[in-house]
């Protein structure tokens, strides 16, 4: 009894200080700029919307978060369109070259995005996508793909193949017996899959930024101007900083219910 | 699992491979292509061959900002997975609280790398930051901008904050696969806490540990945005890691063939140890 109260102590310590510095964020935001730079107050003592509004009545602002949310969506649906046949096809089959093509495109995880840069801008400019979501979507492939194969991959390898072979018998063809039978089976393996995907996509933003100038700008890149020629503009900047947090916490209660499983990638 | 030969499984990769390939296999290639030339704009550039790859291996800048990075994601393996483990095995196993543990451990997760380093960058501060604020009350000299300690100390502690949640969900979901029976077995034979920790859960979280230890090297040895938010690399270059150095190299100085001939052996390294890693995995696979 007493161990599991230590515990509980020991975890809500933990989480408090993990939360701390988000609450921070959160009691900044609320304030006025004089507030904030007048000295340390634990709460907002003048409660105010107003760095809220800034944002939210200003189009070159709310826009940045439209902006991240179309090319996440975008990569989240390329990245399991493609991911789910090749994951099918590892956990599957021998072919020729399979052990260097997995490694290969788990190599593309590990390459440093720092490196792909300025290749990738001239890459995208010459093919006349520079600036739009597709080309944040497509370049965020290079990192969710190879991530998304090996999670299902994970996943499928826990389905026995007599599955496989049962809906052959009962005459399923491969396509019905892939979307009817095979995928409601690791239904939780998709909602973990597009959940690492979004995470990884909306948390980028060296080439989210890199990629685009005005039409796509990543909210990231937007909240960069709060630094201005008097300073920096701490209230709009905390509010901007917060408003990101909202859609990783709709995502994550969406799949709270497969999270333990899937943080084991399906490899337990 | 016993696989089937069967080449006609490539048609089910195709897809995978050529958009791979499409945004890794042109890039590379344009970085190899620079990495033997030396450019100074458009239309001026001259094949150097090997130049840049002999001068990487004697260029200062870049072995601190290496040597740097090392010590870092040394250090980073080294607070997270212990740290994360014992997380771990504090949080309730079942029920509303572990669900609730779940989410809110995961929130520094899914926050902008920016966003990061932008609550840290005012958290931290002595002035209208809690933390800072509070380690000066203490009676601590403490100055993230000014000092070269507080400032390494800073961005470490930033990251064990953005990234133990990783490791500590890691290690739940492989802790939560463990059957009950283990447990009681270990109860008749009086097993000590030490020892089921030792033999029971230790030995079943290898899998699971190996993937954190793999995501957290690579991420920490490729990390930019939130240091360069932070500190901007300083004070002076002491946190100033891989990933800026070459950045500011390629696109700040336009020194394109340097910068592509360190970006190579850079990529080289991360593929070596994440490879020994991966044959890791494969083997605790195979032995399952």
């Amino acid at each position: 009894m007493r161990q599991t109260r230590s515990k509980n102590v020991g975890i809500t310590l933990f989480i408090l200080l993990l939360l701390t510095p988000i609450y921070w964020l959160l009691n900044m935001s609320f304030k006025t700029n004089q507030e904030i730079l007048g000295g340390l107050t634990l709460w907002p003592q003048n409660f105010t919307l107003d760095n809220y509004a800034v944002i939210f009545t200003d189009p070159s602002w709310y826009n940045g978060y439209i902006n991240s949310m179309i090319y996440v969506s975008i990569n989240v649906v390329i990245t399991l369109l493609v991911a789910l046949p090749a994951a099918y096809a590892f956990s599957r089959y021998k072919f020729l070259g399979d052990k260097h093509l997995f490694f290969w495109l788990l190599s593309n995880r590990m390459a440093p995005p720092a490196v792909f840069l300025l290749p990738f801008f001239q890459l995208y400019s010459s093919i006349g996508l520079f600036d739009t979501h597709i080309a944040v979507a497509l370049a965020h492939c290079l990192f969710n793909v190879p991530l998304a194969v090996w999670i299902l991959e994970g996943f499928m390898s826990g389905v026995p193949r007599e599955y496989d072979e049962m809906a052959y018998i009962d005459g399923y063809s491969f396509p019905k017996f892939f979307v009817k039978v095979f995928l409601p089976m690791i239904r939780s393996g998709i909602g973990v899959t597009a959940f690492f995907a979004f995470m990884f996509s909306w948390v980028e933003l060296l080439l989210a930024r890199t990629l685009t100038s005005v039409d796509a700008q990543p909210i990231g890149a937007i909240m960069t101007r709060t630094i201005g020629a008097s300073g920096i503009d701490w209230g709009v900047l905390a509010a901007a900083g917060s408003l990101t947090i909202i859609p990783g916490l709709l995502v994550i209660w969406f799949v709270r219910n497969h999270v333990a499983k899937g943080f084991a990638l399906g490899r337990v | 699992m016993q696989k089937v030969q069967n080449n006609k499984a490539w048609w089910l990769v195709l897809p995978v491979f050529l958009l791979v390939a499409f945004s890794a296999l042109i890039p590379l290639m344009t970085v190899v292509n620079y990495s033997v030339q030396d450019i100074f704009g458009p239309g001026q550039a001259y094949f150097v061959g090997t130049e840049w790859f002999k001068e990487v291996l004697t260029n200062e800048r870049l072995q601190d900002s290496l040597i740097r990075q090392f010590i870092f994601s040394g250090a980073v393996l080294l607070i997270q997975i212990p740290l994360g483990i014992g997380v771990a095995l504090m949080m309730p196993k079942s029920g509303i609280k572990g669900s609730l543990c779940l989410i809110l451990l995961a929130i520094p997760l899914l926050i902008p790398w920016n966003v990061v380093g932008t609550i840290w960058q005012i958290f931290a501060r002595g002035d209208i930051g809690l933390f800072g604020w509070g380690i000066n009350q203490l009676g601590i000299d403490y100055n993230y901008t000014g000092d070269t300690l507080d400032a390494w100390l800073t961005v470490l502690l930033m990251d064990v904050w953005h990234w133990t949640p990783l490791v500590a969900l890691l290690c739940y979901s492989g802790l939560r696969a463990i059957p009950e029976a283990f447990y009681q077995a270990a109860e008749i034979d009086r097993a000590s806490k030490w020892a089921v920790f030792r033999y029971i859960q230790l030995p079943r979280l290898k899998s699971v540990l190996i993937i954190a230890v793999l995501l957290r090297f690579m991420d920490s040895f490729m990390i930019y945005i939130e240091p360069f938010v932070l500190t901007g690399g300083g004070p002076g270059s002491s946190t100033t890691f891989l990933s800026q150095t070459l950045t500011t190299m390629a696109i700040g100085q336009f020194d394109l063939g340097r910068a592509a001939a360190f970006s190579l052996i850079y990529f080289l390294i991360v593929l070596l140890i994440s490879w020994l890693f991966f044959t890791a995995i494969t083997h605790a696979d195979k032995e399952q």
